[in-house]
Protein backbone atom coordinates (compact mmCIF):
# COMPACT_ATOMS: atom_id res chain seq x y z
CA UNK A 1 0.00 0.00 0.00
CA UNK A 2 3.03 2.14 0.94
CA UNK A 3 4.50 1.59 -2.28
CA UNK A 4 1.55 2.61 -4.19
CA UNK A 5 1.19 5.22 -2.64
CA UNK A 6 4.39 6.71 -2.86
CA UNK A 7 3.92 5.75 -6.96
CA UNK A 8 1.35 7.61 -7.18
CA UNK A 9 3.08 10.27 -5.51
CA UNK A 10 5.76 10.53 -8.04
CA UNK A 11 3.05 10.77 -10.34
CA UNK A 12 2.09 13.63 -9.31
CA UNK A 13 2.27 16.42 -11.47
CA UNK A 14 2.78 14.69 -14.69
CA UNK A 15 1.12 16.03 -17.58
CA UNK A 16 -1.84 13.83 -19.84
CA UNK A 17 -0.35 14.34 -22.97
CA UNK A 18 -1.88 13.83 -26.21
CA UNK A 19 -5.55 14.24 -27.40
CA UNK A 20 -7.06 13.97 -24.59
CA UNK A 21 -4.94 16.11 -22.50
CA UNK A 22 -6.21 17.99 -19.53
CA UNK A 23 -6.18 22.03 -19.39
CA UNK A 24 -3.40 22.92 -17.04
CA UNK A 25 -5.56 24.57 -14.93
CA UNK A 26 -8.04 21.31 -14.19
CA UNK A 27 -7.95 19.80 -10.56
CA UNK A 28 -8.01 16.54 -12.98
CA UNK A 29 -4.42 17.12 -12.92
CA UNK A 30 -3.80 15.07 -10.24
CA UNK A 31 -3.54 12.08 -10.74
CA UNK A 32 -4.21 9.85 -6.90
CA UNK A 33 -6.17 6.92 -6.82
CA UNK A 34 -9.83 7.06 -5.52
CA UNK A 35 -11.96 4.49 -3.97
CA UNK A 36 -15.61 4.79 -3.82
CA UNK A 37 -18.92 3.39 -1.72
CA UNK A 38 -18.20 0.23 -3.90
CA UNK A 39 -14.87 -0.39 -3.60
CA UNK A 40 -14.32 0.88 -7.26
CA UNK A 41 -11.11 2.46 -7.95
CA UNK A 42 -10.80 5.46 -10.18
CA UNK A 43 -9.02 8.75 -11.12
CA UNK A 44 -10.46 11.96 -10.66
CA UNK A 45 -10.06 12.71 -14.63
CA UNK A 46 -12.34 8.80 -15.13
CA UNK A 47 -15.07 11.95 -14.33
CA UNK A 48 -14.54 13.97 -17.27
CA UNK A 49 -17.45 14.67 -19.27
CA UNK A 50 -19.90 16.51 -16.74
CA UNK A 51 -19.96 19.03 -14.31
CA UNK A 52 -19.48 17.94 -10.78
CA UNK A 53 -20.07 19.21 -7.82
CA UNK A 54 -17.28 18.60 -5.33
CA UNK A 55 -17.16 19.12 -1.21
CA UNK A 56 -14.79 17.37 1.41
CA UNK A 57 -16.54 15.73 4.49
CA UNK A 58 -16.27 12.67 6.88
CA UNK A 59 -18.55 10.51 8.18
CA UNK A 60 -18.41 10.83 11.98
CA UNK A 61 -18.62 14.49 12.21
CA UNK A 62 -21.72 15.77 13.79
CA UNK A 63 -22.08 19.16 13.45
CA UNK A 64 -21.31 20.56 9.60
CA UNK A 65 -20.40 17.67 7.84
CA UNK A 66 -23.84 16.59 7.43
CA UNK A 67 -24.84 20.40 6.39
CA UNK A 68 -22.52 19.62 3.45
CA UNK A 69 -24.85 16.87 2.26
CA UNK A 70 -27.71 18.52 2.77
CA UNK A 71 -26.41 21.83 0.85
CA UNK A 72 -25.54 19.12 -2.04
CA UNK A 73 -28.74 17.97 -1.93
CA UNK A 74 -30.39 21.72 -1.72
CA UNK A 75 -28.27 22.46 -4.77
CA UNK A 76 -29.45 19.55 -6.58
CA UNK A 77 -33.42 20.48 -5.40
CA UNK A 78 -33.31 23.63 -7.44
CA UNK A 79 -32.42 22.14 -10.10
CA UNK A 80 -34.54 21.13 -13.13
CA UNK A 81 -34.69 17.51 -14.41
CA UNK A 82 -32.84 17.71 -17.32
CA UNK A 83 -30.26 19.68 -14.90
CA UNK A 84 -29.93 17.25 -12.67
CA UNK A 85 -29.58 14.25 -14.80
CA UNK A 86 -26.70 16.13 -15.87
CA UNK A 87 -24.82 16.94 -12.35
CA UNK A 88 -22.89 14.55 -10.66
CA UNK A 89 -21.91 14.84 -7.23
CA UNK A 90 -18.69 14.06 -5.62
CA UNK A 91 -17.49 13.92 -1.99
CA UNK A 92 -14.23 13.29 -0.69
CA UNK A 93 -13.46 11.90 2.93
CA UNK A 94 -10.82 13.77 4.76
CA UNK A 95 -11.14 10.81 7.10
CA UNK A 96 -9.00 8.13 5.23
CA UNK A 97 -9.01 5.21 8.73
CA UNK A 98 -12.32 5.54 9.27
CA UNK A 99 -14.68 6.67 5.87
CA UNK A 100 -13.67 3.02 4.45
CA UNK A 101 -15.94 2.09 1.15
CA UNK A 102 -18.21 0.38 3.63
CA UNK A 103 -18.68 3.22 5.54
CA UNK A 104 -19.23 5.46 2.98
CA UNK A 105 -22.03 2.90 1.26
CA UNK A 106 -23.91 3.26 4.52
CA UNK A 107 -23.74 6.66 4.45
CA UNK A 108 -24.62 6.81 1.15
CA UNK A 109 -27.78 4.40 1.60
CA UNK A 110 -28.53 6.62 5.45
CA UNK A 111 -28.54 9.71 3.07
CA UNK A 112 -30.67 7.96 0.38
CA UNK A 113 -27.67 9.10 -2.27
CA UNK A 114 -28.50 7.79 -5.98
CA UNK A 115 -24.93 5.92 -6.39
CA UNK A 116 -25.70 6.76 -10.62
CA UNK A 117 -24.93 10.36 -9.70
CA UNK A 118 -23.58 10.49 -5.73
CA UNK A 119 -20.03 8.98 -5.53
CA UNK A 120 -18.54 8.96 -2.12
CA UNK A 121 -14.95 8.60 -2.61
CA UNK A 122 -11.44 7.48 0.19
CA UNK A 123 -8.11 8.34 -0.85
CA UNK A 124 -5.23 8.14 1.08
CA UNK A 125 -3.63 10.84 3.71
CA UNK A 126 -1.41 12.03 1.24
CA UNK A 127 -4.01 12.67 -1.09
CA UNK A 128 -6.83 13.76 1.14
CA UNK A 129 -3.82 16.72 1.37
CA UNK A 130 -3.39 17.30 -2.44
CA UNK A 131 -7.36 17.68 -3.18
CA UNK A 132 -7.86 19.50 -0.93
CA UNK A 133 -5.37 22.18 -1.59
CA UNK A 134 -6.59 21.92 -5.29
CA UNK A 135 -9.88 22.95 -3.55
CA UNK A 136 -8.81 25.49 -1.32
CA UNK A 137 -9.83 23.55 1.80
CA UNK A 138 -8.15 24.09 4.84
CA UNK A 139 -8.81 21.60 7.88
CA UNK A 140 -6.65 20.09 10.48
CA UNK A 141 -6.61 16.48 12.41
CA UNK A 142 -7.88 16.77 16.08
CA UNK A 143 -6.47 14.73 18.77
CA UNK A 144 -9.85 13.00 19.30
CA UNK A 145 -9.40 12.23 15.33
CA UNK A 146 -12.48 14.33 14.58
CA UNK A 147 -11.23 17.34 11.69
CA UNK A 148 -11.24 21.36 12.33
CA UNK A 149 -12.10 21.61 8.42
CA UNK A 150 -13.27 24.89 6.27
CA UNK A 151 -16.76 23.80 4.06
CA UNK A 152 -17.36 24.43 0.62
CA UNK A 153 -19.26 23.19 -2.48
CA UNK A 154 -16.69 23.53 -5.87
CA UNK A 155 -18.58 23.36 -9.11
CA UNK A 156 -16.10 21.74 -11.60
CA UNK A 157 -16.79 21.91 -15.05
CA UNK A 158 -16.48 19.38 -17.49
CA UNK A 159 -13.29 19.03 -17.79
CA UNK A 160 -12.52 19.77 -14.11
CA UNK A 161 -11.83 23.21 -13.73
CA UNK A 162 -13.06 25.07 -11.05
CA UNK A 163 -16.29 27.30 -12.72
CA UNK A 164 -17.34 28.45 -9.10
CA UNK A 165 -17.22 28.06 -4.85
CA UNK A 166 -19.18 28.96 -2.15
CA UNK A 167 -18.77 28.23 1.73
CA UNK A 168 -22.64 29.85 2.01
CA UNK A 169 -24.05 25.92 3.85
CA UNK A 170 -27.82 25.21 4.20
CA UNK A 171 -31.20 24.34 3.05
CA UNK A 172 -31.24 27.13 0.69
CA UNK A 173 -28.38 27.58 -1.54
CA UNK A 174 -26.20 30.91 -2.23
CA UNK A 175 -27.88 32.19 -4.90
CA UNK A 176 -24.78 33.38 -6.87
CA UNK A 177 -23.75 30.13 -6.93
CA UNK A 178 -27.11 28.23 -8.15
CA UNK A 179 -26.34 30.68 -11.14
CA UNK A 180 -22.88 29.38 -11.65
CA UNK A 181 -24.36 25.89 -11.77
CA UNK A 182 -26.98 26.85 -13.99
CA UNK A 183 -24.89 28.36 -16.56
CA UNK A 184 -22.72 24.66 -16.36
CA UNK A 185 -25.34 22.85 -16.94
CA UNK A 186 -27.09 24.56 -19.96
CA UNK A 187 -23.45 24.60 -22.02
CA UNK A 188 -24.34 22.14 -24.96
CA UNK A 189 -22.73 18.29 -24.48
CA UNK A 190 -23.29 18.71 -20.72
CA UNK A 191 -27.17 16.96 -20.70
CA UNK A 192 -26.08 13.64 -21.18
CA UNK A 193 -24.57 11.54 -18.57
CA UNK A 194 -21.51 9.05 -19.66
CA UNK A 195 -21.96 5.70 -19.81
CA UNK A 196 -20.85 4.41 -15.99
CA UNK A 197 -19.59 1.26 -16.98
CA UNK A 198 -16.30 2.75 -18.46
CA UNK A 199 -15.83 4.62 -15.09
CA UNK A 200 -12.71 2.93 -14.18
CA UNK B 1 21.11 12.83 23.31
CA UNK B 2 23.72 16.08 23.37
CA UNK B 3 26.49 14.40 21.43
CA UNK B 4 24.67 13.64 18.79
CA UNK B 5 24.25 17.41 17.30
CA UNK B 6 27.70 17.92 18.51
CA UNK B 7 29.19 15.20 16.10
CA UNK B 8 27.00 16.73 13.45
CA UNK B 9 28.18 20.17 13.61
CA UNK B 10 31.88 18.82 13.45
CA UNK B 11 31.17 17.15 9.81
CA UNK B 12 32.72 18.78 7.30
CA UNK B 13 30.47 21.09 4.68
CA UNK B 14 29.25 19.31 1.98
CA UNK B 15 28.91 22.14 -0.24
CA UNK B 16 25.09 21.98 -2.23
CA UNK B 17 24.91 18.88 -0.56
CA UNK B 18 23.27 20.80 1.90
CA UNK B 19 24.83 18.54 4.92
CA UNK B 20 21.59 16.30 4.41
CA UNK B 21 19.75 15.77 7.58
CA UNK B 22 19.87 15.65 11.02
CA UNK B 23 18.20 13.79 13.94
CA UNK B 24 15.79 15.48 16.22
CA UNK B 25 14.58 13.89 19.29
CA UNK B 26 11.43 13.49 20.41
CA UNK B 27 9.56 15.38 22.97
CA UNK B 28 6.42 17.66 24.22
CA UNK B 29 6.40 21.06 23.69
CA UNK B 30 4.38 24.28 23.89
CA UNK B 31 3.50 25.29 20.43
CA UNK B 32 2.57 28.85 19.68
CA UNK B 33 -0.37 27.71 18.23
CA UNK B 34 -3.33 27.20 20.84
CA UNK B 35 -5.43 24.69 19.77
CA UNK B 36 -8.65 23.61 22.16
CA UNK B 37 -8.03 20.17 21.99
CA UNK B 38 -4.05 20.49 22.49
CA UNK B 39 -3.83 23.38 24.64
CA UNK B 40 -0.37 23.74 23.21
CA UNK B 41 1.25 21.03 23.85
CA UNK B 42 2.06 19.15 21.28
CA UNK B 43 4.05 15.46 21.66
CA UNK B 44 6.39 15.23 18.71
CA UNK B 45 8.50 11.44 17.69
CA UNK B 46 11.68 11.48 16.85
CA UNK B 47 12.14 13.24 13.10
CA UNK B 48 14.88 13.70 10.58
CA UNK B 49 15.04 17.43 9.24
CA UNK B 50 17.29 18.92 6.68
CA UNK B 51 20.26 20.68 7.76
CA UNK B 52 19.81 23.59 5.14
CA UNK B 53 16.67 24.82 3.20
CA UNK B 54 17.23 23.26 -0.85
CA UNK B 55 19.31 25.01 -2.90
CA UNK B 56 18.34 26.20 -6.48
CA UNK B 57 20.92 23.61 -7.46
CA UNK B 58 19.55 21.10 -5.72
CA UNK B 59 16.60 21.67 -7.28
CA UNK B 60 17.75 21.95 -10.68
CA UNK B 61 18.65 18.29 -10.40
CA UNK B 62 15.41 17.25 -9.15
CA UNK B 63 13.74 18.98 -11.93
CA UNK B 64 16.60 17.24 -14.13
CA UNK B 65 15.40 13.58 -13.42
CA UNK B 66 11.85 14.54 -12.85
CA UNK B 67 10.83 16.57 -16.13
CA UNK B 68 7.50 16.89 -14.79
CA UNK B 69 8.72 19.36 -12.54
CA UNK B 70 10.08 21.55 -15.09
CA UNK B 71 9.21 25.17 -15.58
CA UNK B 72 7.30 24.32 -19.04
CA UNK B 73 5.20 21.01 -17.93
CA UNK B 74 4.19 22.32 -14.49
CA UNK B 75 0.00 22.41 -14.73
CA UNK B 76 -1.07 25.87 -12.83
CA UNK B 77 -3.49 23.78 -10.98
CA UNK B 78 0.19 22.83 -9.18
CA UNK B 79 1.94 26.27 -9.66
CA UNK B 80 1.36 29.83 -10.58
CA UNK B 81 3.31 30.71 -13.83
CA UNK B 82 5.86 32.18 -11.71
CA UNK B 83 7.33 29.11 -10.47
CA UNK B 84 10.69 29.46 -10.54
CA UNK B 85 10.69 32.50 -12.99
CA UNK B 86 14.00 33.68 -11.47
CA UNK B 87 15.83 31.11 -13.13
CA UNK B 88 17.84 31.70 -16.52
CA UNK B 89 15.79 28.79 -18.20
CA UNK B 90 13.77 25.73 -17.34
CA UNK B 91 17.03 24.03 -17.01
CA UNK B 92 19.56 26.89 -16.59
CA UNK B 93 19.79 28.64 -12.99
CA UNK B 94 21.72 32.07 -14.50
CA UNK B 95 23.37 35.22 -12.65
CA UNK B 96 19.57 35.54 -10.44
CA UNK B 97 19.68 32.16 -9.04
CA UNK B 98 23.15 31.44 -7.78
CA UNK B 99 23.28 27.29 -6.80
CA UNK B 100 23.79 27.96 -2.94
CA UNK B 101 20.91 29.93 -2.70
CA UNK B 102 18.06 28.65 -1.35
CA UNK B 103 15.15 27.67 -4.05
CA UNK B 104 12.16 30.17 -3.64
CA UNK B 105 8.76 30.79 -5.96
CA UNK B 106 8.07 26.68 -5.44
CA UNK B 107 4.72 25.84 -4.51
CA UNK B 108 4.24 23.58 -2.03
CA UNK B 109 2.85 20.88 -4.77
CA UNK B 110 6.61 21.26 -5.78
CA UNK B 111 8.35 21.07 -2.69
CA UNK B 112 6.13 17.84 -1.77
CA UNK B 113 7.17 16.14 -4.73
CA UNK B 114 10.86 17.33 -4.07
CA UNK B 115 10.68 15.66 -0.51
CA UNK B 116 9.34 12.69 -2.07
CA UNK B 117 11.22 11.93 -4.42
CA UNK B 118 14.16 12.07 -1.29
CA UNK B 119 12.32 9.52 0.20
CA UNK B 120 11.09 12.59 2.68
CA UNK B 121 7.84 14.98 3.51
CA UNK B 122 8.11 18.58 4.33
CA UNK B 123 8.51 18.91 7.94
CA UNK B 124 4.91 19.57 9.60
CA UNK B 125 4.01 22.78 11.33
CA UNK B 126 5.06 21.43 14.79
CA UNK B 127 8.00 19.65 13.56
CA UNK B 128 9.51 22.95 11.83
CA UNK B 129 8.52 24.92 14.85
CA UNK B 130 9.80 22.87 17.87
CA UNK B 131 13.44 23.00 15.53
CA UNK B 132 12.51 26.93 15.43
CA UNK B 133 12.56 27.33 18.99
CA UNK B 134 16.54 26.33 19.56
CA UNK B 135 18.86 29.08 19.52
CA UNK B 136 22.50 27.58 19.26
CA UNK B 137 23.19 25.92 22.69
CA UNK B 138 19.12 26.21 23.82
CA UNK B 139 16.39 23.11 22.99
CA UNK B 140 14.11 26.19 23.59
CA UNK B 141 15.20 29.92 23.68
CA UNK B 142 12.12 31.27 22.85
CA UNK B 143 11.58 32.81 26.26
CA UNK B 144 14.75 34.87 25.76
CA UNK B 145 14.29 38.48 24.72
CA UNK B 146 17.73 39.01 23.43
CA UNK B 147 16.75 36.01 20.79
CA UNK B 148 13.72 37.15 20.06
CA UNK B 149 15.16 40.59 19.49
CA UNK B 150 17.56 38.52 17.27
CA UNK B 151 15.22 37.20 15.12
CA UNK B 152 13.07 40.19 14.58
CA UNK B 153 16.27 42.24 13.48
CA UNK B 154 16.87 39.03 10.79
CA UNK B 155 13.06 39.77 9.48
CA UNK B 156 13.62 43.46 9.25
CA UNK B 157 15.96 43.13 6.66
CA UNK B 158 14.73 44.58 3.21
CA UNK B 159 13.16 41.59 1.04
CA UNK B 160 14.90 43.07 -2.05
CA UNK B 161 17.71 42.24 -0.97
CA UNK B 162 19.54 38.99 -2.80
CA UNK B 163 19.14 35.70 -0.47
CA UNK B 164 21.98 34.77 0.83
CA UNK B 165 23.42 31.16 0.36
CA UNK B 166 22.36 28.80 2.60
CA UNK B 167 24.83 27.39 5.41
CA UNK B 168 25.69 30.80 6.29
CA UNK B 169 23.98 31.01 9.64
CA UNK B 170 25.53 29.19 12.72
CA UNK B 171 23.84 25.98 13.42
CA UNK B 172 20.65 25.34 15.90
CA UNK B 173 21.04 23.49 19.06
CA UNK B 174 20.39 20.30 17.00
CA UNK B 175 22.63 21.02 14.30
CA UNK B 176 19.77 23.10 12.02
CA UNK B 177 20.92 26.12 9.81
CA UNK B 178 18.88 28.88 8.52
CA UNK B 179 15.31 27.85 9.49
CA UNK B 180 15.34 31.93 10.77
CA UNK B 181 16.76 34.99 9.01
CA UNK B 182 16.87 33.14 5.57
CA UNK B 183 13.58 32.31 3.61
CA UNK B 184 10.13 31.52 4.60
CA UNK B 185 9.11 27.83 4.15
CA UNK B 186 6.77 25.47 3.83
CA UNK B 187 5.28 22.82 5.79
CA UNK B 188 3.13 19.67 5.01
CA UNK B 189 0.30 20.95 6.68
CA UNK B 190 -0.10 24.79 5.98
CA UNK B 191 -3.40 24.45 4.95
CA UNK B 192 -4.25 23.43 8.86
CA UNK B 193 -4.19 26.56 10.00
CA UNK B 194 -7.46 27.62 10.36
CA UNK B 195 -7.10 31.17 10.77
CA UNK B 196 -9.38 33.35 8.96
CA UNK B 197 -9.12 36.78 7.69
CA UNK B 198 -12.27 37.72 10.44
CA UNK B 199 -11.77 34.62 13.38
CA UNK B 200 -11.42 37.77 15.25
CA UNK B 201 -15.16 37.95 15.25
CA UNK B 202 -17.18 34.42 15.59
CA UNK B 203 -20.41 35.20 13.81
CA UNK B 204 -22.70 32.56 12.63
CA UNK B 205 -21.18 32.34 9.35
CA UNK B 206 -17.51 31.23 11.19
CA UNK B 207 -18.90 29.06 13.07
CA UNK B 208 -20.71 27.47 9.63
CA UNK B 209 -17.59 27.44 8.18
CA UNK B 210 -15.41 25.31 10.97
CA UNK B 211 -16.52 21.75 11.68
CA UNK B 212 -16.02 20.85 15.14
CA UNK B 213 -13.79 22.63 17.70
CA UNK B 214 -13.08 26.61 16.84
CA UNK B 215 -10.58 28.14 15.50
CA UNK B 216 -6.32 28.42 17.67
CA UNK B 217 -5.40 30.97 19.70
CA UNK B 218 -2.52 32.65 19.66
CA UNK B 219 -0.74 31.74 22.92
CA UNK B 220 2.39 33.32 22.92
CA UNK B 221 1.51 36.69 21.62
CA UNK B 222 5.29 38.25 21.98
CA UNK B 223 6.72 35.37 19.17
CA UNK B 224 6.07 37.26 16.62
CA UNK B 225 8.52 35.96 14.05
CA UNK B 226 6.57 32.62 14.71
CA UNK B 227 3.49 34.51 14.44
CA UNK B 228 4.58 36.09 10.98
CA UNK B 229 5.60 32.35 9.71
CA UNK B 230 1.96 31.41 10.97
CA UNK B 231 -0.03 34.62 9.00
CA UNK B 232 2.23 33.73 5.70
CA UNK B 233 1.27 30.05 5.63
CA UNK B 234 -2.33 30.31 6.35
CA UNK B 235 -2.81 32.88 3.66
CA UNK B 236 -1.20 30.72 1.07
CA UNK B 237 -2.68 27.97 -0.96
CA UNK B 238 -1.23 25.17 -2.63
CA UNK B 239 -0.05 26.55 -6.02
CA UNK B 240 1.06 29.70 -4.54
CA UNK B 241 4.93 30.65 -4.14
CA UNK B 242 6.42 33.90 -3.98
CA UNK B 243 10.02 35.11 -3.94
CA UNK B 244 10.93 34.51 -0.68
CA UNK B 245 9.50 31.26 0.23
CA UNK B 246 11.25 28.00 -0.03
CA UNK B 247 11.63 24.78 2.22
CA UNK B 248 13.27 22.13 3.15
CA UNK B 249 12.15 18.28 3.63
CA UNK B 250 12.02 15.98 7.13
CA UNK B 251 11.71 11.84 7.56
CA UNK B 252 10.44 9.61 9.89
CA UNK B 253 12.96 7.87 11.83
CA UNK B 254 12.21 4.18 11.34
CA UNK B 255 10.08 2.46 14.39
CA UNK B 256 8.42 5.51 15.18
CA UNK B 257 5.19 6.91 14.09
CA UNK B 258 4.41 10.78 12.89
Amino acid sequence: MRIILLLLGLLLGQTVVAADALPEDSVYQLRDNFTDQDGREFVLASRRGTPQLVAMFYTSCRYVCPLIIDSAKAVNHELGPDERAALRMLLISMDPVRDTPAVLRATADQRKLDSQRWTLAQTGKDSVRRVAALLGVRYRELNDGEFNHTSALVLLDADGRVLARTEQLGSKPDPAFMDQVHAALAKPGAKTMPDLSTKN
Amino acid sequence: MRLLPLALLMLPALGTAGGGYVGLPGGIYKSVLAYEDTGGNIPLAAFDLMRQPVTNAEFLEFVRRHPQWQRPNVPSVFAESRYLSHWAGAMELGSTALPDQPVVQVSWFAASAYCEADAARLPTWNEWEYAAAADETRRDARADPAWRTQILSWYSRPSNQALAQVGQSPANYYGVQDLHGLVWEWTEDYASMLVSADNRTQNEQDRLQFCGAGAIAMDDRENYAVLMRVALLSSMEGAHLTSNLGFRCARNVTGTTP
